[in-house]
C-alpha cells in the first residue's frame, strides 16, 4: 500500500464512521436478546447483532493495520464525542415497529454502501465489503419480508408501520451526512460518495414502501438529523456506551 | 525440493481433517472450505491461512487454535495461523465430501449458486429426514450464523439448512 499520510487520513474517516454505525446498531439490535416478540425474531435480531458487531470488528482490524488502537479499545474505550456514527443508529430499540422500520432503512443503505465498497480502490475495504454483502443481503431480506407483511396485514399494522416510518426518516437522512472528504474519495476510486449511496437506497426502499402500500413522507417535511458524523451526538449514545463497556471498562488489559 | 514441498502441503491438510468445525462436529475444517492457504518456508515454517464463513462467527478463534494444536501435535514446531478476507468464502466452497458431513449433521446442504442469493433459493429446500421438497422457512437466522430454520410438511418435522451465501 503506497498512500500518503493525507490519503490515509482520509480513509480512516470514512472507515470510523462505517464501523462505528455497525457496533452501534449491533449494539441496539442485540438488546432484542431475549426479548423478541416470537422466538423466531428473537433469534433473528441476535443473529443480525452478532453479524454487525463482526464487521465493525473486521473493519477495526483495518484500521488498526493503519495505526489505529487494536478493535477493543476502539470499541470500548472511546467516549461518545469520538464515535461517528448517525444518530439513527444510536436511539433506543424503542417499540418493535421502530426497530424493524430501522433496520429496514438502515440495512437497506448498509447493503449498497458495501457493495460500492466491494469496487474500491483500497483493497482491505473491497476484500472485506465482497465477503460481508452476502451477510447483509438476510439482514435485508428479513426487514423488507417484515415490513411487507406489517404495511398489508391490518389497519393497526399499517398504521403504526407509517407511524414511524413517518417519525424516523429524517434520523434516516442522517446515514447520508456528508464528510469532510467525499470528493477526494471520490476521485481517488476508494468510495463513491454519500449523495450516489442516497440516491440509490430511495430507489431501493420505494419499490418495497410501495409493495407495502407505505408512503414515504412528503419532501417539505424533510429535515435531515446530522451531527454524527462530527462527533455530535443524542444524548442517548453515552449511556449505551457506558452500559457496552462497563464489563470491559473494569480491567482493560485483562485476556478474555 | 518443490516436490517435498508439495507432498507435506497435502499431509497438513490430510491432518487438517481432523480438525471439525465445533459448532458442526461432522465436517472438517478443510471439506467446508475454510483454509485458504498453506505456505511451508525452506526452513520448514508452517503458515495456515484461514477465512471467517460469517465475518462475526465465534468459533473462529477456537478453531484457529485448534488448527495449531493439530499441526503442534504431527510435530511440526513452526506454526503460524492467520485470518484475513484475502480469499473470501462462501457456500460453494463447500466440499462435496463436506456437503455430505452436513447430512450427516442433520442439516440440508447450501444450493450452489451463482454468486447471488435469491430469497426463493431457501423456500421449499429438500427436508433431510425424508427427502420431500414440500417444507416452509420458518426463518433465515437460526441457532448459528450460518443456519436457517424451516419445517416439513411431509414429515412434520423442523429442520435446519446450512444457508447460502454468495
Amino acid at each position: 500500500m503506497n498512500y500518503s499520510k493525507k490519503e490515509i487520513e482520509i480513509i480512516k474517516e470514512l472507515l470510523f464512521k462505517i464501523a462505528d454505525d455497525q457496533l452501534i446498531i449491533g449494539h441496539r439490535n442485540s438488546e432484542w436478546t431475549g426479548l423478541g416478540p416470537i422466538i423466531e425474531e428473537d433469534i433473528a435480531f441476535s443473529s443480525i447483532a452478532q453479524d454487525k458487531i463482526g464487521h465493525a470488528q473486521a473493519i477495526y482490524n483495518i484500521l488498526h493495520e493503519l495505526g489505529e488502537a487494536d478493535a477493543d479499545t476502539l470499541g470500548f474505550l472511546r467516549n461518545a464525542n469520538e464515535f461517528r456514527n448517525c444518530h439513527f443508529v444510536e436511539y433506543p430499540i424503542g417499540e418493535y415497529d421502530f426497530s424493524l422500520m430501522r433496520n429496514f432503512l438502515y440495512n437497506n443503505a448498509e447493503l449498497i454502501r458495501f457493495e460500492m465498497l466491494s469496487g474500491s480502490s483500497f483493497e482491505p475495504i473491497a476484500k472485506l465489503a465482497k465477503k460481508i454483502k452476502g451477510e447483509i443481503k438476510y439482514h435485508v431480506m428479513h426487514a423488507d419480508t417484515w415490513i411487507k407483511q406489517l404495511g398489508k396485514a391490518t389497519e393497526e399494522s399499517h398504521d403504526r408501520m407509517q407511524k414511524t416510518l413517518n417519525g424516523s426518516f429524517n434520523l434516516a437522512l442522517g446515514i447520508f451526512e456528508p464528510g469532510e472528504y467525499e470528493e477526494a474519495l471520490r476521485t481517488t476510486k476508494v468510495f463513491n460518495g454519500e449523495r450516489v449511496l442516497f440516491d440509490s437506497w430511495l430507489s431501493s426502499i420505494e419499490k418495497i414502501l410501495e409493495d407495502s402500500t407505505l408512503k414515504l413522507p412528503d419532501r417539505s417535511t424533510w429535515n435531515q438529523v446530522y451531527g454524527g458524523r462530527r462527533g455530535a451526538h443524542s444524548d442517548y449514545l453515552q449511556p449505551l456506551l457506558d452500559e457496552m463497556a462497563e464489563v470491559f471498562r473494569i480491567d482493560p488489559t485483562t485476556e478474555w | 525440493m518443490e516436490t517435498k514441498a508439495k507432498i507435506k502441503k497435502t499431509e497438513i491438510l490430510k491432518a487438517l481433517e481432523d480438525v471439525k468445525d465445533p459448532e458442526i462436529p461432522t465436517i472438517s475444517v478443510v471439506d467446508l472450505g475454510i483454509i485458504t492457504d498453506v505456505e511451508i518456508s525452506d526452513k520448514g515454517k508452517i503458515k495456515v491461512t484461514m477465512t471467517p464463513t460469517f465475518a462475526g462467527c465465534p468459533a473462529l478463534k477456537v478453531m484457529e487454535d485448534l488448527v495449531k494444536n493439530k499441526l503442534f501435535e504431527i510435530g511440526l514446531s513452526e506454526v503460524e495461523v492467520n485470518t484475513t478476507f484475502d480469499k473470501p468464502w462462501n457456500t460453494n466452497k463447500i466440499s462435496s465430501k463436506g456437503r455430505e458431513m452436513l447430512k450427516k449433521h442433520g442439516l440440508t446442504p447450501p444450493p450452489l449458486h451463482n454468486g447471488f442469493v435469491e430469497i426463493n433459493m431457501l423456500i421449499h429446500i429438500t427436508c433431510p429426514h425424508c427427502g420431500s421438497n414440500d417444507t416452509l422457512i420458518k426463518s433465515p437466522f437460526g441457532p448459528t450464523l450460518c443456519r436457517s430454520l424451516h419445517y416439513c410438511n411431509n414429515c412434520r418435522q423442523a429442520f435446519e439448512q446450512f444457508k447460502p451465501v454468495s
